[in-house]
């Protein structure tokens, strides 16, 4: 079969002739862009490599401008810790005794809409690459995930693939899953969004940043072959807003194998552990497009690439194809000529394929030939990193006014016991606040033999060092409910419970990764979101002390013109001096005190409350109050090193109710609840004491024989702290109100998922 | 004592294996699925995974590695041979031991602290237990579901040669609640939960004193320890 070439001679020689740009997504004014770069018409090779470099998903160019912030609203002491900042495939935080640990959280949105069990899959498996690529041996993984609603027949199929593809990939990975969030809402029918996020550890001498900056070094292609999927995944999906009648796009969707990168992960391990190699990058979006022009620009050098030695699948793909496949489980080295045996030796032995594309050069040059054709010519920077920026019109939705100002004020509040103990029930059994275990119990958190902390525990924790026990933890929250009503606090939000999680858990808050989940860039009021929600966490971080490590944007999270709410999934990291000393979400032994820390308002705009009872969202989220926050987290973080808390769990969606149950059903022990003192204190009624969303707020137990220390150590630190109750038994009581048997609740708390999708 | 575990490609509680063997006084020595020497070991854990990603069936590619056909003609011989999920797979696809593991029947992956009722001590792994003890070990998998047919069945209850039942709940539809087997010997133990994941408190199944403190599944590997001393 024979193909035509579109080569830089020809480019040279048809000046005019008609290219597809606006097909491959571009922009007219960026086509013209990269006729004046390269001072002729971009060969088809070219311009696939542009169209998919210069994709929203790729080169940020629409959120550029606000990302900045990140790396301004820094101080000396949040930069102390930061071994790699914003930039790199992830940024990489020094944990101390010489141990460091990079994260970053990912979306896979639009592919696991239109095939949710690949999608979801090689979701997971190109946010471990990232890791991998770092120099770093992945832990653990997460998941943040949003689904429609729960009524609507499409949901099922949404969640069913999705979850089984998490399950498939990551336990064949063989990494733990150690926590994450599921939320439904109909805002996210046609377009569920599918977060992964991994963790991965390394000594501070392995750390590894992809780039080709050596002449003469090798530069390698291992792994699986390059198939036809995936091809113009990036452009194509990414950053095209779905047409509910458009035709099928499954083609552009890959296809993941975990086996095969369970074996490159440990090829990459043992190739780093070699030294015989100068750097590798993963091929994720993009494909080979990305990990040349990637790794030449970060090297300030060039390439010189042949790309008919590349192994293919399936013979027949043109040279555009093979620059743009997104085929999975690929990554390219680049190895220096004197270690190439050793190179070939370690490949050969996990049984790796690999073929030698070509070599680094100095000269700045991204040279791609197709036998003795020149396809591709280009300037690396110009591709990877000196793509468009735009500072796109924003505008402040008028709707907004409204929406604030219907507030919750007039909604019927419940008047008798019995309706509370209805309404109780009602919220913590509805699907958003029903236990998760039937999405968890299908992933595998025991191995690796590190996991200290997992679902449904406040933070997911691993241990690094099995000699200290030296650890993480992590958290990653959002509520789209408060990004709507208030982008700016509800980012805040997003990152103060977070924060609140992996402090609740005994560690310290280090740093911060997101996964910031928006509509269409084109439209002003989703970019006015942005700018807030951006705004917000850079300002939060600041305020917090500590920065912003990296992250993704995922722009065009909409069906027609309705955009999502906007969704900034914060996931803070934590870091633990032992994981002994970890704290459990839940209370096991009776008798104890239980403690409500912090200050309980009347805040129920926003509130499960308001959407499960009156399916209401109206007024203005709670007040943040990121001061209060750090003080709380400091007061945790004493008395876990003193040993003196036996549980704590953050109060968050759902309130008080909420954590007050679950932390019965951690261990299945029940409690007396009395709340007449909180609500005289605060002047609050039973709705607000109960399912109030109030910030900075952490429920506790307490051993008698540690009360008096720990009221002290609270009172002197100015955190607010009320006995609520007591452990006991195998019931919940909330006195004035209800009785329950802890074993009902634990079975209509469990059954809600499973009766919708089991 | 030196105690081998196999890492196939694919295998992922490899590491988790050779902690458990130190944690309980051992040595553990690496095994390559390429290499058909045991380097002197003493027994042989075949750790949990997706060996060759359990292509074809879950554990029939592994059955046919180098390292196996040692490892089949020492357990023959008597070496102690514990298979842990993907290495049951493994033990039964290299006829080890009878009988073959199916899909769940529930179609899902399942991860769940496992409680088992141990119905035989008379094995190199299981010596330590005390009969009909009930222990807490984590189970994780896909494909779990134990099978055999009715004449198989009548054999392993009538010989005593079922190890481990599941207790309250069957996880994934096994005939007889069949968690776990020995072979005649008593040398080769297979089972689908995972015992090297409940061998270090803090990192194991919650119990009833404290989260995560279960440490049951220790006694696997001190029960070779000890069958290997008095040999």
């Amino acid at each position: 079969m024979s193909i035509t070439i579109d080569t830089t001679k020809e480019a040279k020689a048809t000046p005019d002739k008609h290219q597809p740009w606006k097909e491959l997504g571009l922009k007219e004014d960026e086509y013209l862009e990269i006729k004046s770069i390269l001072g002729r018409r971009p060969t088809s090779g070219e311009l696939a490599m542009y169209s998919v470099m210069w994709s929203e998903h790729c080169s940020y160019k629409s959120s550029k401008i606000y990302l900045r912030q990140f790396g301004e609203k820094v101080t000396d002491e949040m930069k102390k810790h930061l071994m790699v900042g914003m930039g790199e495939n992830a940024g990489v935080v020094d944990i101390g005794e010489g141990w460091a640990v990079t994260f970053k959280v990912e979306s896979h949105n639009h592919p696991s809409y239109i095939e949710p069990f690949q999608g979801a899959a090689t979701g997971v498996g190109g946010i471990v690459r990232d890791i991998l690529s770092m120099g770093a041996r992945p832990i653990a993984v997460m998941d943040q995930l949003r689904f429609g609603d729960v009524s609507n027949p499409d949901t099922r199929r949404v969640v069913d693939g999705v979850v089984a593809g998490i399950s498939f990939y990551g336990n064949c990975l063989g990494l733990p899953n150690i926590g994450g969030e599921t939320v439904f809402d109909k805002v996210y029918q046609g377009n569920p969004l599918v977060n992964a996020l991994s963790i991965g550890a390394l000594r501070h001498e392995d750390l590894h940043l992809a780039s080709a900056n050596n002449p003469g070094d090798q530069v390698i292609l291992f792994g699986a072959r390059t198939g036809a999927d995936g091809i113009g995944g990036v452009s194509v999906l990414a950053s095209e807003t779905f047409d509910s009648t458009g035709p099928a796009k499954r083609p552009a969707v890959q296809v993941g194998d975990p086996f095969a990168e369970k074996v490159l992960i440990e090829c990459c391990l043992e190739l780093y552990a070699a030294k015989v190699v100068a750097g590798i990058q993963d091929l994720g979006g993009a494909g080979l497009s990305c990990a040349t022009s990637e790794l030449a620009s970060n090297g300030n050098a060039g390439m010189r690439i042949q790309l008919k030695n590349v192994l293919l699948r399936d013979d027949s793909l043109t040279p555009e194809e093979i620059l743009m496949s997104e085929s999975q489980e690929r990554m390219m080295a680049v190895v220096p000529k004197k270690d190439l045996a050793a190179f070939e030796a370690i490949v050969n032995k996990w049984e790796v394929e690999y073929s030698v594309l070509g070599e680094v050069i100095k000269e700045p040059r991204l040279y791609i030939n197709w036998g003795d054709e020149e396809i591709v010519n280009v300037p690396p920077r110009s591709v990877a990193h000196d793509g468009p920026v735009y500072e796109r019109p924003v505008k402040k939705p008028t709707w907004i006014t409204a929406l604030n100002k219907d507030t919750t004020a007039n909604l019927k509040r419940a008047e008798t016991a019995d309706e509370l103990a209805t309404q109780f029930v009602e919220i913590v059994t509805s699907p958003n606040q029903a236990s998760k275990s039937w999405i968890t119990d299908q992933y595998d958190h025991y191995v690796g033999g590190n996991t200290a902390l997992a679902m449904p525990d406040d933070s997911g924790m691993v241990r690094i060092d099995e000699k200290s026990g030296l650890g993480v933890a992590l958290a990653t929250d959002a509520n789209g409910r408060y990004g709507y009503l208030n982008p700016y606090e509800g980012a805040k939000l997003a990152l103060a419970e977070a924060y609140r999680n992996v402090a609740a858990s005994g560690a310290k808050p280090l740093a911060v990764t997101n996964c910031l989940n928006f509509g269409s860039p084109e439209n002003p009021e989703v970019m006015w979101q942005f700018k807030e929600a951006t705004a917000g966490l850079a300002d939060g971080c600041l305020e917090l002390g500590i920065p912003v490590t990296g992250g993704n944007v995922s722009f065009y999270n909409q069906t027609g013109d309705v955009a999502i709410h906007p969704t900034p999934v914060v996931g803070v990291l934590g870091v633990i001096d032992n994981v002994a000393r970890r704290i459990p979400s839940g209370w096991q032994d009776q008798g104890h005190n239980i403690y409500l820390l912090g200050e309980t308002k009347d805040e129920m705009d926003g509130s499960v409350w308001a959407g499960v009872i009156h399916d209401h969202l109206g007024g203005l989220p709670p007040v943040v109050d990121l001061a209060k926050e750090k003080a709380l987290a400091e007061a945790l973080n004493a008395a876990s090193e003193q040993g003196l808390l036996a549980s704590a769990h953050d109060l968050s969606e759902g309130g008080l109710a909420q954590a007050v149950l679950e932390s019965c059903l951690r261990f299945g022990v029940g409690a007396r609840i009395f709340l007449n003192e909180l609500k005289a204190d605060y002047a609050i009624d039973d709705t607000a004491a109960l399912f109030s969303e109030s910030t900075a707020r952490v429920l506790v137990s307490v051993g008698r024989e540690d009360d008096v220390k720990f009221v002290g150590l609270c009172e002197a630190r100015g955190i607010p702290v009320h006995r609520i109750g007591v452990t006991d038994g195998t019931n919940l009581e909330i006195q004035g109100i209800a009785n329950w048997e802890l074993e009902n609740l634990a079975n209509a708390h469990a059954n809600t998922l499973p009766e919708l999708f089991a | 004592m030196k105690i081998g575990v196999v890492t196939f490609p694919g295998t992922l509680d490899d590491r988790d294996a050779a902690r458990a063997v130190r944690l309980a006084g051992g040595e553990a020595v690496s095994l390559w699925h390429a290499d058909t020497n045991l380097h002197d070991v003493d027994a042989v854990v075949l750790p949990g995974g997706f060996s060759y990603g359990d292509y074809l069936r879950c554990g029939a590619i592994a059955a046919q590695a180098p390292v196996m056909q040692t490892i089949i003609e020492k357990a023959n011989e008597g070496l102690p041979v514990l298979g842990i999920c993907n290495g049951f797979q493994v033990l039964v696809e290299s006829h080890l031991l009878p009988g073959g593991l199916i899909r769940n029947e529930h179609q899902h992956f399942i991860c769940r602290d496992q409680k088992l009722i141990v119905e035989n001590v008379d094995t190199a792994w299981t010596n330590q237990f005390t009969l009909g003890e009930e222990i807490t070990i984590p189970l994780k998998n896909g494909e779990g579901g134990y099978i055999a047919d009715g004449e198989t069945l009548k054999r392993l209850e009538g010989e005593g040669l079922i190890t481990f039942r599941y207790s309250e709940v069957n996880p994934n539809g096994s005939m007889n609640n069949i968690a776990g087997l020995r072979n005649a010997r008593g040398n080769v133990v297979g089972l689908m939960p995972h015992p090297e994941h409940a061998v270090e408190p803090g990192f194991g199944p919650d119990t009833k004193v404290a989260m995560r403190s279960g440490v049951d599944g220790l006694k696997f590997f001190t029960s070779v320890l000890k069958s290997l001393v008095e040999a």
